[in-house]
């Protein structure tokens, strides 16, 4: 399918859960979706005949700036070689998002990942640890307004 | 990290555990396991019941760092010190990623040498994994061979750009330095020395039995997990997924090329078995020598420095480019804001994504087989904690 047929696709069955949704004059065509369904648009990508989006590529956290936080989430289809990008926008007060993990496995520790360095919490996660970071961590490095602390256990942080 | 000091024991996902089950700590300080990687086994005697790998001993703010860097090209550097054992690759899915963002052609002399570093990479990289992966069954020749002639290798990737570990080579809209005069004569001479070591590997190593015995029906990895994990690489392709980047989400020139995916197919044991992982590396290697002979064949003269951007300023927008490592499915997330410097950075990391499946096909094996399906998953530690 093209970009385009899998827009119309996701649009005519979720309706005013499809926030945004571009395909054409940017570099890869996205789908925005509202972080609330994004488990049910989730279960709807892997198993629909059309689309068979069954291999999560990458899930990635981004600080978005202006008090969101975003989760993208790049799939792509094995029999059907095609590929489509989902967006989720939460604010950053109340970072949530349904984890994928029961859809895609590969999704446990892409989002434990997103949860270490972003701070998005991901709601039904089995396992929901700092992956990266020693567990006694404070703070998600990847969120732009991220200070160094000067101290990690009572030593001296060099720079 | 289990709690002590009071009756119950816990694993670190805190699942308590029963009156006879016990937990092993294999690393951080592990010969087998490539680096420093702790897994938590839980053991009932000599049955692994569950595995909870501890990762981020070597982890040093890749993504954090990228997005400090006042240039595109900066962030070179630190992709090749994700997966050290294959920099070129990395340098090129990075490499790719920023080019898709400014929509920038590279000339075609490029494109060939690029083509022929990943290649040669390629078998650099699963030299070392399949000589080390001997030495943690217990065979320590064909170690000492591959990595003699993996040395050959990196003298050629020193004759171009100076380095032979850390290439800082493929740069966004080109490459460092042209080809050196006598490249293309030393490489041919490589190709033809190296196809009968492949021969000589298998009748020291495939084929022994002992090394049969310790891979064959380990690990068996069935198909569909492999996809729902989104493992990549050997590691799928030892499922049986007939499934190559290369081929399947053609990047570079690779569509000009006649040449084979290898799959496993349960010869001596189970489809998707650790032999199977293995073998699919073995015959890669053959693979790869195909490309680069037809590459050396092929490659024209031309300026490998004209379409190097000297700003870098993509407009506002991300993308995610994925390439075949040696590893698997190597991707980066880019994100610009339409400033110099990259807003966001993901690397998707095979080796991360690959590992993560490990608690799934370790599950009931005996504590030594750990050590052959942690070997075959073939796991850099750069690149899974980044």
């Amino acid at each position: 399918m093209t970009p385009q047929e899998i827009i119309e696709k996701l649009k005519s069955t979720f309706g005013e859960i499809i926030t945004d949704a571009k395909a054409e004059g940017v570099v890869e065509p996205f789908v925005k979706v509202k972080a609330e369904s994004m488990k049910d648009v989730a279960l709807f990508l892997r198993d629909d005949t059309d689309l068979q989006l069954d291999f999560l590529m990458c899930l990635s956290g981004i600080d978005l700036g202006k008090g969101n936080l975003g989760v993208v989430y790049n799939l792509a289809s094995m029999n059907k070689k095609h590929k489509m990008t989902i967006k989720v926008e939460v604010p950053r007060d109340k970072a949530e998002v349904p984890s994928v993990e029961s859809v895609w496995k590969t999704a446990n520790w892409h989002e434990r990942e997103a949860y270490d360095l972003v701070g998005i919490t991901f709601t039904g996660h089995p396992d929901l640890r700092r992956i990266l970071l020693p567990t006694d961590w404070e703070g998600h490095p990847l969120r732009k307004d991220y200070k160094v602390p000067e101290y990690y256990q009572g030593m001296k942080v060099p720079y | 990290m289990f709690e002590t000091g009071s009756d119950i024991l816990k694993t670190s996902t805190g699942r308590t555990l029963r009156s006879e089950e016990m937990i092993i700590n294999m690393g951080p300080q592990h010969p087998s396991t490539h680096g420093v990687l702790r897994l938590e086994l839980v053991v009932d005697g000599e049955i692994v019941v569950d595995v909870i790998p501890q990762l981020g001993y070597l982890h040093r703010c890749f993504e954090k760092h990228s997005e400090a860097m006042n240039n595109y090209q900066q962030v070179i550097p630190y992709c090749d010190r994700l997966d050290y054992l294959a920099s070129m690759n990395m340098d090129w899915a990075y490499a790719l990623t920023a080019e898709k963002l400014l929509n920038l052609q590279v000339p075609e002399r490029v494109e060939y040498i690029r083509v022929i570093m990943a290649e040669l990479q390629r078998i650099a990289s699963h030299l070392v994994a399949l000589g080390t992966y001997g030495l943690d069954i217990g065979a320590f020749t064909p170690f000492l061979y591959m990595f003699r002639d993996r040395e050959l290798i990196l003298d050629l990737f020193e004759m171009t750009c100076g380095a032979r570990l850390l290439y800082n080579y493929i740069w966004v809209g080109g490459v460092s330095h042209d080809l050196p005069p006598n490249f293309i004569q030393k490489t041919k001479e490589f190709c033809t020395y190296f196809k009968p070591q492949i021969k000589e590997y298998n009748d020291l190593l495939t084929y022994n039995e002992i090394f049969i015995k310790r891979t064959a029906n380990v690990g068996v990895l069935p198909a569909d997990v492999a996809v729902s994990y989104a493992c990549s690489g050997p590691m799928l392709r030892g499922s049986g997924v007939d499934f190559d980047l290369r081929r399947d989400d053609p990047y570079g020139i690779y569509n000009r090329f006649q040449w084979d995916v290898c799959v496993g197919k349960g010869e001596v044991g189970t489809i998707g078995d650790c032999w199977d992982r293995y073998i699919v590396r073995m015959r890669e290697m053959e693979q790869s020598v195909r490309i680069i002979e037809q590459a050396l064949e092929q490659i024209s003269e031309g300026d490998v420095m004209s379409a190097i951007p000297k700003r870098i300023r993509p407009n506002a927008g991300d993308c995610y480019v994925r390439t075949e490592s040696p590893r698997g499915e190597i991707g980066f997330y880019l994100v610009s804001d339409g400033s110099g410097t990259p807003y966001r950075v993901k690397a998707r990391s095979p080796a991360f994504v690959n590992l993560s499946v490990c608690p799934e096909i370790c599950r009931g094996y005996m504590i030594a087989d750990v050590v052959a399906i942690l070997g075959s998953i073939d796991i850099v530690l750069g690149e899974v904690d980044r």
